[in-house]
Formats: structure tokens, sequence, C-alpha cells
């Protein structure tokens, strides 16, 4: 049991630093700006038009 | 006092995710640099008042596209906000939760949701939110929004319903898929008002999401076996209907508080853990071997 609390408290820290480097990974391959384009434009979808 | 705060937390969300008031007035929505940060809560970034996107609409957007099958950037932003949190968002922070718990206080017979129903929302999640917007392309290679398309309700009652009263060549668009999530619409409602969150628990990829870090994120939930009596009250008034001195990180949990207050031992606490003593930051006992004096 003891073992097993371990384990989830460092899987934490390596979903922490995991998490950053996904964000950042897709900053740099220009993720930010396909969601940006995305989202300045109605989505027609989501309102049950498109 | 928790329940004040948080509903203080979800009303300032709500108003500031959406706070856009012109969106609303001339049915146009925020097209400034913003939109490129995602929301933490289900809130659909066609809602007029929407300063920020939905991480679900943007997950499927950037799928649905031709350059990449998975958004590393949203993805890791869930993760990020899931570590820390996990479905403390859900309870605190999503307009659409807020929304179903005001439902839920419309008096009328109250109904329990069968526990095989909070499976569905991985469903939802991976057919979807993952896959189908990846791989069923037209012929050119771009993909559709699917869940936002079909199923979601809150694109509806935050975009579609303002946008179509506003905008007249919307208006003058309106078809059959338009009175599909109309009435999608108006089932949820119907729900929330007989069952506490069930859109949350059967079928919102967002919290599905969420649900797997619960066991895991630096925030949780926590009880003490030597103060617990097993009274069962914190059962009864458990909006997602766990029992909390089962499984205190639950991955139906959305960390309302509502079990903190009412327990009659106060052996119900909250919070972050410390780093340092592996502790609750506001307890100065349990936990027992989760703490780094511990782990080697």
């Amino acid at each position: 049991m003891v073992r097993v609390d371990c384990m989830k408290d460092r899987l934490k820290y390596v979903l922490l630093i995991m998490s950053l480097v996904l964000t950042i990974a897709g900053i740099y391959r220009g993720e930010v700006a396909e969601v940006l384009q995305k989202a300045i434009n109605i989505c027609l979808e989501c309102i049950g038009i498109g | 006092m928790a329940s004040f705060k948080r509903r203080i937390i979800q009303v300032t969300s709500t108003i500031i995710g959406n706070g856009y008031f012109e969106g609303f007035a001339k049915g146009t929505i925020y097209r400034g640099k913003l939109k490129s940060v995602c929301f933490p809560g289900l809130n659909c970034y066609s809602c007029p008042g929407a300063y920020t996107s939905c991480p679900i609409g943007s997950l499927q957007s950037v799928a649905a596209g031709l350059k990449y099958q998975i958004s590393l950037y949203v993805i890791g932003f869930l993760m990020l906000i899931g570590t820390i949190w996990g479905r403390l968002i859900c309870g605190w922070i999503c307009p659409f939760g807020f929304f179903q718990e005001l439902l839920y206080k419309i008096p009328s017979k109250k109904l329990k949701m069968p526990k095989t129903l909070n499976t569905l929302k991985y469903f939802f999640l991976v057919v979807f939110v993952l896959l189908l917007p990846a791989l069923s392309t037209n012929e050119v290679g771009i993909g559709l929004p699917l869940f936002c398309k079909y199923i979601c309700p809150a694109g509806t009652l935050e975009a579609g319903i303002p946008l179509t009263i506003k905008n007249v060549a919307l208006r003058g668009a309106i078809g059959i898929m338009y009175y599909w999530k109309l009435m999608l619409l108006a089932i949820t409602i119907v729900f929330s008002i007989l069952i506490s969150r069930p859109f949350c628990r059967a079928v919102c990829p967002l919290g599905a999401i969420y649900s797997l870090f619960n066991s895991v994120s630096f925030y949780r939930m926590n009880v003490d076996g030597t103060k617990c009596t097993k009274c069962n009250i914190c059962n009864k008034i458990c909006p997602v209907d766990i029992k909390i001195y089962e499984n205190a990180n639950s991955p139906e949990c959305v960390r309302c508080g509502k079990c903190v207050d009412k327990c009659p031992t106060k052996a119900i606490k909250s919070g972050y853990i410390n780093e340092k003593k592996g502790r609750l930051n506001h307890e100065k006992i349990l936990d027992v071997g989760c703490g780094a004096d511990n782990c080697n």
C-alpha cells in the first residue's frame, strides 16, 4: 500500500513534467495558431448549422 | 461556507470566461488572441461572450485539420490542469457543470443515475473526440468536430441560441441539425432537473479526461479512517453519488466539497499535498505512506 502511494506521489511529478513538455512541443510546432484560427471563426458545427 | 465560496467562484468563472458582452449584443464572437488559450472547463468557443477556447473543440479541430492528428498543445494543457486539480475544475469552474447544478435545484422528483452510465463518457471521448475527427475525413483530408456537431448541448446553449437570436444570417441557415441539437439540449435540461449532473457523469469528454487524474493529482480528498463512522451522510449529499470513504479520490468525484462541509466528525479534508511532509497542507496527520519520508 505504501509502495503504491509512493508511486502515485512520484507519478504526479512525472505527469506535471510531461504536461509541460507536451504543451511546449505543441506551441513549438504551431498548434496555437491552429487553435486560434478555429476559435476566432464561428464554429457552425457547434451551433448546429454546419 | 465552502459551498458559498464555490458558488462565487462558479459565477465568477462563468462571467470571466464569457465576459465579451459586445458579442451578445451584436450576435458575433470575440476574435482576439486570447482565443488561442483554452478554458479549463467546457465552454463553447463560439459563445458570443467567450474570450477563450473550448479544450474539447480545440482537440477536435486540430485532429480534424490537415497538419496533425492529435494536439500536443491541448493534451498537454489538459494534463497540466488534471495533474494539479483533477476534477476540481468540474465542481468549481465549469460553466456547464454550474448550469446543471442550478437546474437540479428546481423542485421535482429526484432520480439516481445508474452507475454503469458513468463509463459512457469514455466512449464519447475516445470515439467522438479523438478517433472520428482524425479518421473520418473527406477527400481533401479534413475531418469534422463530431462531438460538437452531433452531441454537445453546451454549444447549443452558449453559442447556438444566442447567435441565432441576434444574427439574421445564421438564423436563416437553421436546418435539421439545429433542431437535433436543440432537442439534445432539452433532454439534457430535463435530465438535469431530475438527476444531479447527468451530462458531467455520463457524457462529458472533458470530465472523462480529468477523471483519469483524480487519483494522482496534487489537489486531493482525504478521509481519516480513525474519525469516519461510515454514517453515509457524505453519500446522501454527494452530487455524483459516491461513497468517499471507500475511495477518497474516485474518478467520479468533482471535489465540490459538500461532504467536507457536512461530515459530522470532520473526517473528510481536501487540499494540496505538502511536498516535503507528504501531507495535506492543513492536516497534521493522515495520508500515511504518501510522504517523501517514506519514498525511497
